[in-house]
């Protein structure tokens, strides 16, 4: 194709936006909408599960050692957990540290109060292993694994927690999946509309070109600029506006609730849209393309 | 340059628009197609233009057999013909000159080629002052002539013309069927389907008489009327 029917057809792709403005707008505006509350799912998704990561690494299993267990049954017990499936890391606690921590949770500042106890400590059979979880699925897995080493006496572990984490990060994920589906089918049909109305305003044209000798390509790809460029205008509106707006709902946030601040981390913005920026951007061109692609195939027998 | 053998056509079963057709047309020919409406005529053209494909028969154009030919061969072959029609087919949101380039465009001829090309065109039928009008503001005649303008701009070697008087009056007719007469003149093979009768008894040409989807008459400078 020549410089100039390439230019030709960018000329009559934007001439058939401004032709059929209303339908074309409503078409920017919904591709708009669905990119806009892809990019909010896609925030809130990878903002839960960025804070859900965090809270499993702080769902730990705790591992405790019988009576008569030898040092070597314990490195073997802790080489073992440490290859387990799902394990992020494995942490010894002996048990002065063990009392040490129960110490600062319990008395906190009236320290002195277990001075009575420094020379016995009642937690001495306590020392043990903290299993941190990377897949806090797992867990169920790792605790069964676990009590079944040589040498373990007992292991205490968060069901409720892990299980709770679980299942709201897939509901979470279902969720945004479907209502993006959803969207994504809206958008190509609205795309598909406006080209249609396209190839029904230019009817004429259209056959003027056919008897002329157009090539099927040269009479189509106006319409596929035009869906192209509603995808990409209806991508990079939203993309912007979701830019600013999600810094200021983070900053929102953190300040409305500033208890938030000691408890969950959000993602910056720039990480946000390494991601959502290339991803946003080939959606709109993917569903401009498909959208008018598949509509002038369908309508236009040249 | 146009050879149909056998060729008939039927849109429903058992219907046939033209049936068992044989007509050659050689290069540089003027030809009429003359009938009443329903008599095969626009069938005919159309099967030329590739538009249709005949039911049965061969329909062989500058050594090309249209039966055989693939479909992204059909723009190709469509650049050697000009077609104009009845009701001028013009882009009503483009002006004159833009209307012109647009054939020239179509078939992705380069810029400067364009700007060379559609004044010439323009000139040849008279409407070089008025290549800024929209077809709104010029009459039936000025219209049909910058439709020919358009059909001959890429050089056809073949003008198929369907009814191009219809909705005109007798000068506007008289002017239109000189241009096409000039075209021939240079060496392009005219066909002209046509009710008119004044013209066709006027001009003596070669005139093809189709009657319920038969050719009943081919006279080398033939007439027309009511009774054919």
């Amino acid at each position: 194709m020549r410089i100039s029917t390439v230019g030709y057809s960018m000329r009559q792709g934007v001439k058939n936006i401004r032709r059929n403005k209303m339908f074309s707008i409503a078409s920017i505006a919904t591709m708009a909408a669905c990119i806009f509350l892809f990019g909010l799912f896609y925030s809130i998704v990878i903002n839960f599960n960025y804070i859900v990561d965090k809270a499993e690494e702080g769902v730990a299993i705790t591992v405790f050692f019988k009576e008569d267990a030898t040092q070597s049954q314990k490195d073997k017990v802790g080489e073992d957990l440490k290859n387990a499936d799902g394990v992020l890391k494995v942490n010894y606690i002996s048990a002065d540290e063990a009392w040490d921590k129960f110490k600062d949770d319990y008395f906190g500042e009236s320290g002195d109060l277990a001075e009575g106890f420094k020379s016995d400590n009642p937690l001495a059979n306590s020392d043990n292993y903290e299993v941190y979880m990377s897949d806090v699925s797992k867990q169920k897995d790792v605790v069964s694994y676990a009590e079944s080493l040589d040498g373990v006496r007992k292991v205490n572990k968060s069901d409720v927690v892990a299980k709770t984490l679980t299942s709201v990060n897939k509901l979470v994920g279902y969720v945004s999946a479907a209502i993006i589906v959803i969207l994504l089918i809206v958008s190509v049909f609205l795309i598909s509309n406006t080209v249609t109305m396209g190839v029904t305003v230019r009817r004429e044209e259209i056959a003027i070109m056919k008897y002329i000798g157009a090539k099927d390509g040269f009479v189509r790809s106006p319409f596929v600029i035009e869906g192209l460029l509603i995808g990409v205008i209806g991508a990079v509106l939203p993309l912007i506006l979701l830019y600013f707006l999600y810094s200021k709902v983070i900053e929102y946030i953190m300040v409305k609730f500033s208890l938030l601040n000691n408890i969950v981390d959000f993602l910056p913005v720039m990480q946000v849209y390494k991601t959502l920026l290339p991803v946003g951007l080939a959606l709109g061109v993917g569903i401009g393309f498909l959208g008018s692609f598949v509509t002038i195939r369908k309508h236009l027998k040249v | 340059m146009i050879e149909l053998k056998e060729v008939t056509k039927e849109y429903s079963k058992g219907v046939a628009a033209l049936n068992g057709i044989n007509l050659k047309i050689d290069q540089g020919e003027f030809v009429f197609i003359v009938g009443d409406s329903g008599s095969g005529k626009s069938t005919l053209i159309r099967l030329i233009m590739k538009e249709l494909d005949p039911t049965s028969g061969t329909i062989v154009v500058n050594g090309q057999n249209l039966n055989r030919m693939k479909h992204r061969k059909i723009p190709m072959y469509r650049r050697g013909l000009g077609v104009v029609f009845q009701d001028f087919r013009l882009l009503k949101d483009r002006n004159i000159y833009e209307n012109i380039a647009f054939a020239l465009r179509v078939t992705e001829k380069p810029t400067r080629v364009i700007k060379k090309k559609v004044p010439a065109a323009l000139s040849l039928v008279g409407l070089a002052q008025k290549y800024k009008s929209f077809p709104k503001e010029l009459s039936g005649g000025e219209q049909q002539r910058v439709a020919i303008a358009r059909a001959i701009v890429n050089e056809p070697a073949i003008l198929l013309a369907d009814e191009p008087t219809g909705n005109l009056d007798p000068t506007n007719s008289w002017e239109i069927m000189k241009l096409l007469e000039e075209a021939n003149e240079r060496g392009t093979t005219v066909l002209v389907v046509t009710h008119n009768q004044e013209i066709v008894n006027e001009m003596k040409k070669r005139v093809v008489t189709m009657k319920k989807g038969v050719i009943v008459s081919d006279e080398k400078k033939g007439g027309y009327s009511n009774e054919n």
